[in-house]
């Protein structure tokens, strides 16, 4: 045996089959699988840049009619329903996700370029989670502290977008059922089919016509939903900047609103802390899902005196990352979501170079064709730069340092988002102390990007408002 | 305190001679307080992190050739151990046999790296594998409990280096370890190690009653200071024997150990590792934690009694493309 050996890992590609993938997807409104009025959109497989499937698009017309339908269903069988009744349903799309959980992670990795390790590990258990946890709310809302008989609030209209397309329908779907809301749903543009999907589960639960409906399409088909006099609740997920033009569209309605929108999330790490776990929590939070986290830790905040010694360890460690073949049960990082999402991402990284960040990117192998960015760490980064402070939205990280924990706070809430923080320290006081003055929906300690249903998810300014999951995120679909 | 003398790794070719430890470490073991001072700066092991990254190493997907290389290299690492009461001569002969040659069908099956038994049968051994290149690997100082005096435990050792043993598996003091006393343990290392001559040092550090992965990463930084040549997780007669996140642990000590000084030392988990799978897995936690120069027996064992048939049993598979059950492979 030689003594330098290179040990390559044969490739280990999930097979494409078990996606069931169709040539051409419709929409779903009133319990039908239809055409819609809009122009048909190709989705592309952004890990080759193959066409996918043809999928249909709403045109306004099928926005009204979808809207409709769910109101004849809110005002029909699913809004008089007991509570123990709806939530047989939602077990029941529970169960589905589970049993046809390989073909919805393979269908998942090949829409949106996401390793297929976390479609399977985390997109889909934990997509099935939140209907699990949310039908065992369905006949206890009396008991959530929302009054004796909290009343649903009628039409959902929910936009959701292309980073985890179908555990973000979840995200939107099962509090809504469970409290009980009908919904439509439009899924991203670039990522449709897993929430078509969904649809076909939502049919194969025998949810009654009009529960929820799925519109494909663009940008002014989210506009037209979200517009629509008969929608009573708006829930999105996406860019601050459109998350501000609903907010605007919406002012004066009596629609109710939540949002959910960008981040620049600190990581801070404290020279006490678990240096080596430390690294694999930074690792994870800003390069899992390619960085395609709203609440990804993008900001690397590290105290002085370890920072050469943390920066060194990362870089070793990133270089171990996996770049390539979404399929391939061995990728760590995947592919970008599109080639919009890529060409911000170099012009962003670029941007970091000009302003005289000191980049550093993993030496990996790229494939040929899709859409790929290899995993880049930027430090001597300062908090003027653009790298410091616009959401980045891939896999790039801004690595700043700190000399002292006031210093830490100042510099981590110095941003308008507020969506996540992290926290590494072996000192259970400055933990509490930090997560205190952290402004920052959710704060992880000595972890990164763990999610549950049963925590409430949210952000402060311009992160967006309201919270989705926990008790706190029924608040959202019920008339309090 | 005594000074420790330097590992023998000179026998590992292309491993930088170890010189004098450099100054942030040679002020470490100047006295006690110093070296209780160091082991507790080094940073903390989060336990949900390390179990966290042990668990998602374990979801790599070995297949084809790179299962096939995963196998052949787990055998040439497997420190092929009996280690019991009713041991004789005859069964040492047996497993040395078994040594030489892994699998009698297949003259291509690499030797496993060594055989580790008791030392008062250490002579069968060395009969039994002489001019093989495989290793004769003998538990000394008191073996398993380490519960003995520092004379008995350096006899023990001579007993089994002159019988021939070429490494010796040495205990730590478990009760030292755990009351504080980290000067005591590291000189009883330094001591065996000299001891030891020409003889490599594993040194082991019963994990499972150190009980905290902190403990786990203080005592490999001890050993290796005092000068072992390899960090070794268990006996096997205490559970929980070695771990994903216990080799991940000391892998990482001997990675920055390697940064701090440009010395290689090894890492042998030993006792509960008995499939394959189990084995690839420990081996795609050297490859990314520690790296892949460790990818070799001079760096990483495993002890082991049934794992060898099990990685034979799944070789053949490899081979053949279908399962031929324990019948067709050597009980011994």
């Amino acid at each position: 045996m030689t003594d330098h050996t290179v040990w390559d890992y044969a490739p280990a590609p999930e097979s494409r089959d078990l996606a069931n993938l169709k040539p051409a997807y419709r929409m779903f409104v009133d319990g039908e699988f239809v055409e819609g009025t809009g122009e048909p959109l190709k989705s592309i497989n952004p890990g080759t840049e193959e066409v996918l499937a043809e999928v249909s698009t709403a045109g306004p017309s099928d926005v009204d009619a979808a809207v409709r339908a769910a109101r004849r269903a809110h005002e029909g069988p699913w809004g008089s329903m007991r509570g123990s009744e709806r939530a047989k349903y939602v077990y029941r799309i529970a169960r589905l996700i589970q049993e046809r959980g390989r073909e919805l992670a393979v269908l998942e990795s090949l829409d949106n370029g996401k390793p297929i390790r976390e479609s399977r590990d985390v997109d889909v258990p934990t997509a099935a989670a939140h209907f699990f946890y949310h039908a065992g709310w369905a006949d206890k809302l009396s008991h959530a502290g929302f009054g004796p008989d909290p009343r649903p609030l009628g039409v959902a209209g929910q936009v959701v977008p292309w980073n985890f397309p179908l555990l973000m329908a979840a995200w939107k779907i099962a509090p809504a059922l469970a409290t009980g809301n009908t919904v439509v749903l439009k899924p991203a543009e670039t990522t449709p089919l897993s929430a078509l999907v969904l649809a076909e589960i939502v049919a194969q639960a025998e949810l009654p016509p009009g529960v929820v409906n799925v519109l494909p399409g663009a940008g002014d088909v989210g506009a037209a939903l979200v517009g629509h006099a008969g929608v009573d609740k708006v829930a999105f997920t996406g860019s601050t900047e459109v998350g501000k033009l609903i907010q605007g569209q919406l002012a004066g309605t009596r629609k109710k609103l939540t949002l959910e929108l960008g981040g620049k999330a600190a990581n801070v790490v404290f020279d006490d802390a678990p240096l080596d776990q430390a690294v694999e929590g930074i690792v994870n939070g800003i390069f899992f899902n390619q960085g395609h986290v709203c609440c990804a830790g993008s900001r690397l905040l590290v105290q002085e005196s370890v920072a050469e010694e943390l920066l060194e360890k990362l870089r070793r460690r990133v270089s171990t990352l996996r770049v390539g073949d979404p399929l391939d049960k061995n990728t760590d990082v995947g592919a970008i979501n599109s080639r919009e999402q890529l060409d911000k991402i170099r012009e962003l990284s670029a941007a970091g170079e000009a302003e005289g960040a000191e980049r550093w990117t993993s030496a990996c192998a790229l494939p040929d064709r899709g859409f790929y960015f290899a995993p880049t760490i930027f430090s001597d980064v300062h908090q003027s730069m653009r790298i410091a402070r616009e959401e980045i939205f891939g896999p790039v990280l801004s690595v700043l340092t700190f000399r002292t924990p006031d210093e830490a706070v100042a510099k981590a809430n110095n941003t308008p988002y507020g969506l996540s923080a992290g926290i590494w320290t072996e000192k259970g006081s400055r933990i509490l102390w930090m997560a205190q003055r952290m402004r920052a929906g959710v704060v992880w300690a000595n972890t990164f990007n763990r999610f549950d249903p049963s925590a409430p998810f949210g952000g402060y300014q311009e992160s967006g408002f309201g919270r989705e999951g926990g008790r706190a995120g029924l608040e959202a679909y019920l008339d309090v | 305190m005594v000074a420790p003398s330097t590992p023998s790794s000179a026998e590992a070719p292309g491993t930088p001679a170890p010189g004098p430890p450099p100054p942030a470490l040679a002020d470490a073991v100047r006295d006690d307080a110093s070296l209780r001072r160091f082991l507790h700066g080094l940073p903390g092991v989060d336990q949900v992190g390390v179990e966290g990254r042990s668990a998602a190493l374990a979801t790599r997907s070995i297949k084809r050739a790179s299962k096939m290389w995963a196998i052949d290299t787990a055998i040439s690492m497997v420190d092929l151990t009996t280690l019991e009461g009713a041991d004789t001569p005859g069964k040492v002969r047996t497993l040395a046999a078994k040594a030489r040659r892994p699998d009698p069908d297949q003259p291509d099956v690499p030797r496993v790296a060594a055989v580790c038994v008791y030392p008062d049968v250490v002579a069968a051994a060395v009969d039994g594998l002489a001019g093989t290149g495989v290793g004769v690997a003998s538990v000394a100082t008191a073996f398993p409990s380490g519960r003995s005096s520092l004379q008995v435990k350096l006899a023990d050792t001579r007993y089994a280096v002159e019988a021939g043993a070429t490494e010796i598996d040495m205990v730590i003091d478990r009760g030292a370890f755990l009351t504080g006393r980290y000067g005591q343990v590291f000189d009883e290392i330094v001591q065996i190690k000299h001891a030891c001559g020409d003889a490599h040092l594993k040194v082991i550090l019963e994990t499972g009653e150190l009980a905290t992965y902190d403990n786990v990463r203080r005592a490999s930084w001890l050993a290796l200071l005092a000068g072992g040549d390899f960090v070794k997780t268990s006996t096997g007669k205490v559970s929980p024997a070695a771990t994903l996140p216990v080799t991940q642990v000391m892998l990482q000590a001997v990675r920055d150990w390697r940064d701090l000084t440009g010395e290689l030392r090894g890492v042998k988990p030993a006792g509960g590792i008995r499939t394959t799978k189990d084995a690839v897995k420990h081996l795609v936690a050297v490859h990314e934690v520690a790296g892949p120069e460790w990818l070799t027996p001079r760096l990483f064992r495993f002890g082991a009694s049934s794992l060898l048939n099990d990685l034979l049993m799944q070789r053949r598979t490899q081979l053949t493309g279908h399962y031929s059950g324990p019948d067709y492979v050597t009980v011994d």
